[in-house]
């Protein structure tokens, strides 16, 4: 026997616990209860523009702001005269493994009204403020969830760069800040390109933090999905929302990948 | 001068991240302290207790998702460990195109989005008729670990000296032989923190064992239901413990790759 083979169970496996599902989703996307062809279930979609709408923009505002704190950390942690910088980064990427629902949880108990943060407020004299079911409560628990997947490419490009070219740099005249925006920054693209879309993606793909840091009260796509699926037992439209979300997806990888062609930033390995 | 504006720099940084560490750790820190506070309410500070402990282990939902989550954990790991580092090798082994068709389906539950991965294998077992529960669970922890201990036990192959196995069939070893007596002592490091791996992201999953199982919970499908209801301390005991367990497997597994890249 080949020893090729021994990779046939695992390819079987693959392909009919990855393939065949997403497969099955287009199917029913395309399909009534009954089992005729129909476009009905795409087109009920543009009925939830508005979700769809929210859940691209709170994404959008996810990212941005895991961009805007993760690159410093990033440049930080990768900075040559930091020492133990090791230590630190397995610290900050840590979480990113951790279980996101009991993370979302631990955020939720500082933000409720009787929470921590309110206790904290009136203590310090201030009034109380409704935190949980505003938009910034779920912004913060999905940056919360997310930031280590910003930091994670970012660092890796980062502490492969050679110090060299930074000293080459600071040798021919550029000041600290030139050095960054014309050296450091550019050469960091793949990184920033895969962290956006590690980031991206499941925040607009996300339905327990908005539901748990909203008490229900902001819906987003996964929410919607979610609700389809579970509780109106309904999977023809929910898997159209499926479909729609991986397309979404698959076209803004495709956009980020043009912009790093070789895949430099490196994915979780 | 050029000194001190150094330390401040430095000091800057330093800043920085301990802001960041913070934002992480801080929630984090604060329900593990309020799973000790005697008080139900999350607003005062009434005592030490471990009564939310001793009352986890008085639940017999509690006590029947634990036993569901360390089941289908142990499961789960055992196939996909056979499975991921059968498959290894076998992908070790193939011609370059095969390869990489494989290497890319291995990537695809990675870069699904866990949401579609969970609703498309439900999809697929009501599909196939078969109900909701358990072995549904294990079905689907198995998909998303098999790849995990197939990339963790991949680059021990790339490192391993490939005259090592034809010398053992030439010297008339039988292939079945050479695969555990030579090729698997050499990859047994990375087959351990694959299964280790594998391990923890089960334990760990919320999202596909919430959508293909309905009639079983494990721990984090517990957490969830009791969260849109509220806060109770009894669950800030119970995400106090599957934190630090996840932390320290997750410690070693940081370690022993680290080592093993060195």
């Amino acid at each position: 026997m080949k020893r090729s083979w021994y990779a046939a169970p695992y390819a079987v496996w693959m392909a009919l616990f990855t393939i065949v599902p997403l497969l099955l989703v287009c199917y029913y996307a395309f399909t009534t209860r009954s089992g005729a062809f129909t476009t009905e279930n795409l087109t009920r979609i543009f009925d939830y523009a508005p979700v769809l709408f929210d859940s691209l923009r709170l994404a959008l505002y996810c990212t941005a702001l895991c961009l805007l704190i993760g690159y410093p950390a990033a440049y930080f942690m990768a900075s040559r005269d930091m020492s133990r910088s090791q230590s630190l980064a397995v610290l900050i990427l840590l979480p990113m493994w951790m279980n996101f629902l009991l993370r979302t949880y631990a955020m939720m108990t500082l933000f409720e009204n009787n929470g921590v943060l309110n206790t904290l407020f009136e203590a310090l004299g201030l009034p109380r403020q409704q935190m949980i079911g505003t938009e910034g409560a779920v912004l913060v628990g999905m940056v919360y969830n997310f930031l280590p997947f910003m930091v994670l490419p970012i660092y890796t490009v980062l502490k492969k760069l050679d110090p060299r070219v930074i000293e080459a740099a600071e040798d021919l005249g550029a000041n600290p800040v030139r050095v960054v925006t014309r050296v450091v920054l550019p050469m960091s693209v793949p990184g920033i390109v895969s962290g956006i879309t590690m980031v991206f993606m499941p925040a607009v793909t996300t339905f327990a933090i908005s539901r748990l840091m909203s008490s229900g009260m902001i819906y987003l796509m996964g929410d919607m999905i979610e609700e389809f699926y579970i509780t109106m037992n309904n999977r023809n439209v929910g898997s159209a929302m499926s479909l729609v979300m991986m397309v979404l997806i698959l076209i803004s990888i495709g956009f980020l990948r043009k912009a790093d062609p070789e895949g430099q930033g490196g994915g979780l390995w | 001068m050029v000194r001190k504006s150094r330390g401040a720099v430095k000091a800057f940084k330093w800043t920085y991240l301990a802001l960041v560490l913070a934002f992480l750790y801080v929630p984090i820190a604060v329900m593990i302290a309020l799973s000790f506070n005697a008080s139900v309410s999350r607003a005062e500070w009434t005592g030490f207790t471990f009564d939310w402990y001793a009352k986890l282990f008085e639940s017999d939902a509690i006590l029947a998702a634990l036993e569901v989550t360390i089941e289908v954990a142990l499961a789960a790991t055992a196939v996909s460990t056979v499975l991921g580092t059968l498959g290894a090798i076998g992908m070790h082994a193939m011609k370059k195109g095969w390869a990489s068709l494989l290497l890319n389906l291995s990537y695809l539950p990675m870069t699904t989005p866990d949401i579609v991965t969970g609703v498309s294998l439900m999809l697929m077992f009501i599909f196939m008729k078969i109900p909701l529960g358990k072995g549904t669970m294990l079905m689907a922890h198995i998909a998303f670990d098999t790849p995990y201990v197939l990339f963790a036990v991949m680059p021990r192959l790339k490192q391993m000296n490939p005259n090592l196995y034809e010398a053992a069939l030439d010297l008339g070893c039988h292939p079945l032989k050479a695969l555990y007596k030579v090729i698997l002592p050499e990859i047994l490091p990375g087959v351990v923190t694959g299964a280790l791996l594998a391990f923890t992201m089960s334990l760990d999953d919320f999202v596909i064992s919430y959508f293909t199982s309905s009639t079983d919970q494990n721990l984090s499908m517990v957490v969830y239901s009791a969260a849109r209801r509220g806060v109770e301390p009894t669950m800030y005991a119970l995400s106090t413990l599957m934190f630090l367990v996840i932390l320290a497997l997750l410690l070693i597994v940081n370690r022993r790759s680290s080592l093993e890249k060195m």
